[in-house]
């Protein structure tokens, strides 16, 4: 058992990723077994509405597989992988975006110019050039989008076209590579498997906040916080989330990054904060545009922008955290 | 093939070409651009039935509903799969009949109506009676992108003289703005394909029935406009 133990310790040491991160991902795995086993078991109610409940938990743990399947497969191939990985995310977060906001058939090329932002900006990533990574969108696009646009020479509409279309690419590529250039950040002395501790930390203390402000607002919620815009988010559910993943980002960054606990925790509530308000402001979009999801890719949760929107704002700010800081 | 079409009908030998050509076309290009470059939602797939005879009825936006709509049959029964398509558009120029016809498989119909007292509907019936699957667009043409025009009669012609065959109401979201008529490059969007209940072709009313069928097909998925 003991050799079987180290031998695959040494296969992923060999691909560049530590013990301590390998555990983490261990115990992830037994948490989604233990969340399917405990799903099968329990008997759905009687009624028609129980029933779509139960499948609906079914179908969203099912995605979970899913995704955490593919972000496990990535790690374990490594750098490249991750990112043409999170390149794809990108992608297909813009691709929904798209979708559902009214774009004008006077724009098919522009749109085409914006999807190629994509590989460009991981590109920037993969060749670890921070200047151009983050300037690219921020500005060159920002500058290249109205000018291909105004060549089309179609006014109406052009303000919303232009505005849309920047705040998509901001959202759905620039901000989500952030997450990607973890991989790059450490500085060149540091220990193997830095950059992937980092974004795992990430993407574990971002989804565990969803969860635990979704779970803790139905246990204990009562005062709404933004009645308007997400009528499901309490006051309660902000805090009781906000307390369980600043305790977790404690206990978590030093397992799995250069950082101790008490800045561990200080920025466990960041990401907190900054999770809900990108949950909240994906709502405010759905809201405008009149639709429950954005879109039907992952079962049980909606669009891929349903799921990374607390992303979009973490990335970033960890990303700007851990390099002002840490390197 | 119709011998209406080609003067000396094919051999079995270049028809089992033509199927396999079809199968790879779909296998390689087709499924994975929609997997990639679309991403298509396909909702109460359940309602499709596994076997023709069948008449799939959908609002037509883009030259991709065709290719959409066959690549939701598994792909050894894509040469029971024909699309009925407008002889004065697809046999016009050497390149697009030999996609259309050959590689394809539609089964051209005159829009104007049949030359030298021929029925226009012959094909189109024949394939149903070897029990293969029709689609049919009854706007009769892609027309302006995601607006829907008024149906045309044609369906009704098949739909009576076959009144035991199912039609499959069918809405298609987003295919106009990925290829739309005049464009030759696809952007990529997300495409729903919402199917309906089997209906049948019997009765007064049946073109008024499919529209406000498939309008309310349309109603289950959100459109792109400010609220």
């Amino acid at each position: 058992m003991t050799a079987m133990l180290s031998e695959i310790a040494a296969f992923f040491a060999g691909r560049g990723l530590p013990l301590p991160l390998v555990a983490v991902v261990g115990v992830i795995l037994a948490g989604l077994v233990f969340a399917s086993v405990f799903v099968r078991l329990r008997r759905p109610g009687s009624d028609e509405k129980a029933a779509a409940k139960h499948a609906e938990l079914k179908a969203r743990i099912r995605s979970w597989w899913v995704m955490v399947a593919i972000l496990v497969a990535a790690l374990v191939l490594g750098r490249t992988a991750m990112i043409v990985l999170l390149a794809f995310v990108s992608y297909l977060a813009l691709k929904e975006y798209l979708t559902i906001i009214p774009t004008r058939r006077t724009d098919r090329v522009v749109l085409l110019v914006a999807y190629l932002a994509v590989p460009i900006q991981y590109y920037w990533v993969g060749s670890a050039w921070y200047g151009m990574f983050v300037i690219f969108i921020p500005v060159y696009m920002f500058l290249v989008l109205p000018a291909a646009l105004v060549l089309r020479g179609e006014t109406a509409g052009f303000l919303k076209a232009a505005g849309t279309l920047h705040w998509g690419l901001m959202i759905a590529v620039f901000a989500i590579s952030h997450a990607a250039y973890l991989l790059a950040v450490p500085t060149p002395g540091s220990p193997e498997g830095t950059g992937a501790g980092l974004l795992v930390f990430l993407i574990i203390v971002t989804e565990f906040n969803d969860v635990a402000q979704f779970l803790s607002g139905r246990t204990f919620g009562r005062r709404k916080i933004t009645p308007k815009v997400s009528p499901n988010k309490t006051v309660e559910g902000f805090l009781g989330g906000l307390a369980a993943t600043t305790v977790l980002a404690a206990a978590l960054a030093p397992v799995l990054t250069p950082i101790a606990p008490l800045p561990g925790a200080a920025i466990g509530a960041l990401l907190a904060v900054a999770g809900f308000f990108g949950d909240i402001v994906m709502s405010a979009v759905k809201r405008d545009l009149g639709i429950k999801d954005t879109g039907t890719m992952l079962p049980g949760h909606g669009g891929i922008l349903d799921r990374i929107d607390s992303l979009v704002f973490t990335a970033p700010l960890f990303f700007h955290v851990v390099r002002y800081f840490y390197f | 093939m119709s011998s209406a079409i080609s003067t000396s009908s094919p051999g079995r030998l270049r028809l089992r070409l033509r199927a396999a050509l079809r199968i790879a076309f779909f296998a390689a290009v087709v499924r994975p651009f929609l997997l990639v470059a679309i991403g298509l939602a396909v909702r109460h797939r359940e309602r499709l039935p596994k076997a023709g005879p069948l008449i799939i009825a959908a609002n037509h936006n883009s030259h991709l509903d065709t290719l959409a709509l066959m690549a939701l049959f598994p792909l050894r029964q894509l040469q029971h799969v024909h699309a009925v398509a407008a002889a004065d558009y697809f046999l016009t120029n050497r390149l697009l009949k030999w996609f259309a016809v050959d590689l394809l498989a539609i089964i051209p119909v005159e829009r104007t109506g049949g030359k030298g007292g021929r029925d226009p509907l012959a094909d189109a019936l024949e394939a149903l009676d070897r029990g293969d699957v029709l689609i049919i667009f009854p706007e009769g043409s892609r027309g302006e992108p995601e607006t829907r025009q008024a149906f045309k009669r044609g369906i009704g012609h098949i739909a009576r003289r076959r009144p035991d065959v199912p039609v499959l109401p069918v809405f298609l979201r987003g295919f106009g703005r990925v290829l739309p008529k005049g464009d030759h490059l696809p952007v990529p969007f997300f495409c729903d394909v919402v199917i309906g209940e089997p209906m049948t072709g019997a009765g007064e009313g049946f073109i008024q029935r499919l529209e406000a069928t498939v309008d309310a097909l349309a109603r289950e998925t959100p459109s792109p406009d400010w609220a």
